[in-house]
Parts: structure tokens; C-alpha cells; sequence
């Protein structure tokens, strides 16, 4: 087999390749800030007084990490029209990221917020603090540093799973790619470019966070 | 035109159900050799080794399932191998699970304290059967819980596996919603089914997690 690798179409590639890698940083960026509020409020209602609550969250914890992103995204995408909610990709897109990270923050956040020592709480209370200033001032503030490694590790893992919504056509690094490839039959040549932008991309967003991190959260990320 | 009743869509769902439970399964056992392999190279005393294996995890854990699985499914025939979706998707998740699987027990052989290899040395016992005998049956103890939890993972991967034009649940629903114009029904069952599949093992990994703390 002759098959010499080609790369001759990479000059005219390289914008579309760069439009499509800000696309997915914007996609992850939404609905990593997103992702994160609502675990925050998803773990404080874990530890509601109400049953219903926190029944009601553990059950869609569970039911999200239990199913693939690609169903949810085609639930969502396909399926939410039939009840009259029809959605742009790109919004349909960033609500099921941000539905599939809100479930596994939950957890984080949650484990976080159970790290946080009682006499942190206690003594808050004692200094006339009201209890939701407590929470917000004390005990996250806390928790969000325990947690941070793996609240990163979570939000470079959905960077790598938003691939798959380019199946519902958001243009996208990976359906750039898939554009790409059927322009210039030249598909391991893309996959394997746009491969090494992703594996860039996990790298650099990593540092980038724990870089972030270390300045945003006093005393430093270990 | 034929009309599809709800037993028609669940019965074809689940008939497709049974190849994403092979490709899990079969995954699940390719990775659990590789990964092992991975394992003693990710362990090994020489630095180049360690070194390999360590780009080798970083490679599949920093890039996308579904990148891996084009290459695979584009790169192989350029070798001149004729290569079918299948092929392919057992290939990628195989090289995938092993990745994240001797990451997983490389944890556990580092929780094993370092005097066990000593006891081990002093019994006579050469390297492997060091490992064999003292460190890995410590180390598999230890990672029970995460390692069902990866299967979990694993199964939820096979889903992609559609993209590249493997038959499984994901495709086979993708072609009766074209047929039926059904989406919320379609996809709904798909994600119980997933559930029914994964739910198990997410509650048996949990309790092996709570077994472990209490030891």
C-alpha cells in the first residue's frame, strides 16, 4: 500500500480548525459556570430539611450519571420538540453539557461541602452570622478549595465529551473536522490534527484553572 | 408503510441492547489485558517504561473517545487492513479501558505499603511473583469499587460507537425514530434501558466503596 500522508490542505484549514477549537472553549466555558451554580445549589439541596428535595435531586444525579451524553443530547435535541420546546443547536448543546456536568459536580461539591469541620459552621452561627451567610461565606469558600482539583478534572473531561455534539451540527471542533475530512478525503490527516488539538486544548485548559485557581482561592489549590 | 407499535420499538431496542452489551463486555475483558500490561510497564523499574506508559494514559485520557475511534476507523485501512465498524469499536475501547484501568490499579499497587515488597523479597519471591502473589491481589482488593465504576463509564462509552456505524442501541434507535417520528418515546426508552444497564453496577460499586471504608 502506497499511501503517502498529505497535509497540503492544512493552510486553508487552519482558521475553520480555529473557529471550530473556540466553539467548543465557549461551549465548555458556558457550561462550566453554569454547571458549577447549579451544583452549588444541587448539593446545598441535597442537604435540604425537605425529603422531597433531596429526593428529587439524588434521583436526577443518578439518572444522569446512569445514561450516555449522546442520549441525553438526543433527547433533549429530538426529543423535547415533540412537547413544543424546540432549541437551537448551540442552546441545545450547552443545556445538555451543562446538565450532564451539574449531575457529577452535585456529587463534588457535595463531598466538599461534607469536608468543611462543623465547629466552622458553629462558630459562624455563634458570631451572629445568619445561616445563609454562613454558607455562602464560610463553609464554600472552604469546600470550593477541597474540591477544586476534581471540579477541574470534571470540566477538562466534558471538554473532551462536547465531540459529540457535533452530531446535532454545532459547528464545533469535531464537526469541522467531519466537514473537513469530506472535502479533502483526507479524514486520518483531520482526525489525527484535530486530535492533537484536543489533547493542546485538555492540557492548556488544566493549566489554565489550576492556574486560576491558585489565585482565586486563598492558599493556593494543592 | 408499517406501523410501529410501542412492543415493536422496545422489542427491536432491546434486541439491539444485547450488541451493546457484547461490545461492553468484550471491551471490558481487551482492556483488562492491556491494562494490565500498562500496569508492569506504568510500574517498571526502568524510566523509559514508566515513561511510555505514562504518554500512553495521557494520550487516551486527553483526548476525545470519539477522535480515537475516527483514527482507528480511517488509520487502520491505510495499513492496508480492512476494518469494519466493529473491528474498530472494539479496538478503540479496548485501548481506551486499558488506558483508564492501569491508571485505576496503578493507584491501588501505590496504596500498598512499601514493606510488603520487602516481606516479599526476603521471602525469596523474584519480581513477578512479588506482584503475582503479594502486590496485585492487594492492589485489585483496593480498586474494586472504581474499577465496576469504569465499567459504568464504559458502558455509557459504547454509545459513540454509533457514530462510527456500529450497530448497537444508539444507531439502531436513531434509524426506528426516522421510521416512527417518535423522538421522546425512541430516546426515552433508550436512556431507561442504559439506566437499567448501569444503575446495578453504579449501586454495586457503591457498596463495595462503603465496604472498603469500613475495613
Amino acid at each position: 500500500m502506497g499511501y503517502a500522508l498529505d497535509f497540503g490542505w492544512l493552510d486553508d484549514a487552519i482558521l475553520l480548525i480555529a473557529n471550530g477549537a473556540a466553539m467548543t472553549m465557549f461551549l465548555i466555558a458556558v457550561s462550566a459556570v453554569a454547571g458549577t451554580v447549579l451544583s452549588i445549589l444541587g448539593a446545598a439541596g441535597r442537604r435540604s430539611r425537605h425529603a422531597v428535595i433531596r429526593q428529587a435531586i439524588a434521583a436526577y444525579v443518578e439518572f444522569v450519571r446512569n445514561t450516555p451524553f449522546l442520549v441525553q443530547l438526543f433527547f433533549i435535541y429530538f426529543g423535547l420538540p415533540s412537547l413544543g420546546i424546540r432549541l437551537d443547536p448551540v442552546v441545545a448543546a450547552i443545556l445538555a453539557m451543562t446538565l450532564n456536568m451539574t449531575a457529577y459536580t452535585t456529587e463534588i461539591v457535595g463531598a466538599g461541602l461534607d469536608a468543611v469541620p462543623k465547629g466552622q459552621k458553629e462558630a459562624a452561627l455563634a458570631l451572629g452570622l445568619r445561616p445563609r451567610q454562613v454558607f455562602i461565606k464560610i463553609v464554600l469558600p472552604q469546600a470550593l478549595k477541597v474540591i477544586y482539583p476534581a471540579l477541574t478534572s470534571q470540566i477538562v473531561i466534558m471538554m473532551l465529551e462536547s465531540a459529540v455534539v457535533s452530531q446535532i451540527a454545532v459547528r464545533e471542533l469535531t464537526y469541522e473536522a467531519d466537514m473537513l475530512q469530506a472535502r479533502t478525503f483526507r479524514a486520518f490527516e483531520t482526525y489525527f490534527i484535530v486530535t492533537l488539538v484536543y489533547l493542546a486544548m485538555s492540557i492548556g485548559l488544566r493549566r489554565l484553572l489550576v492556574a486560576g485557581g491558585n489565585r482565586l482561592l486563598s492558599g493556593g489549590v494543592s | 408503510m408499517i406501523e410501529f407499535t410501542l412492543w415493536d420499538i422496545v422489542r427491536n431496542l432491546l434486541m439491539a441492547a444485547r450488541w451493546t452489551i457484547l461490545l461492553s463486555a468484550v471491551a471490558f475483558a481487551g482492556g483488562t489485558i492491556v491494562g494490565l500490561l500498562i500496569l508492569f510497564m506504568r510500574i517498571s523499574k526502568r524510566r523509559w517504561v514508566r515513561r511510555f506508559a505514562e504518554y500512553y494514559i495521557g494520550l487516551f485520557q486527553g483526548t476525545p473517545l470519539l477522535m480515537q475511534l475516527f483514527l482507528l476507523f480511517f488509520g487502520l485501512p491505510l495499513l492496508g487492513l480492512r476494518i469494519e465498524p466493529w473491528t474498530a469499536a472494539v479496538l478503540g475501547l479496548t485501548l481506551c479501558a486499558s488506558a483508564f484501568l492501569a491508571e485505576i490499579w496503578r493507584g491501588g499497587v501505590q496504596a500498598v505499603p512499601l514493606g510488603q515488597w520487602d516481606a516479599g523479597s526476603s521471602l525469596g519471591l523474584h519480581y513477578l511473583k512479588q506482584l503475582r502473589l503479594i502486590i496485585l491481589p492487594q492492589a485489585f482488593a483496593m480498586t474494586r469499587a472504581p474499577t465496576v465504576g469504569f465499567l459504568v463509564q464504559l458502558i455509557k462509552s459504547t454509545a459513540l460507537t454509533s457514530i462510527i456505524g456500529f450497530e448497537e442501541l444508539v444507531r439502531t434507535s436513531n434509524a426506528i425514530n426516522n421510521a416512527t417520528f417518535e423522538p421522546f418515546k425512541v430516546y426515552g426508552f433508550v436512556a431507561l434501558i442504559y439506566f437499567a444497564l448501569c444503575f446495578p453496577l453504579t449501586r454495586y460499586a457503591k457498596m463495595l466503596e462503603l465496604r472498603a471504608l469500613k475495613h
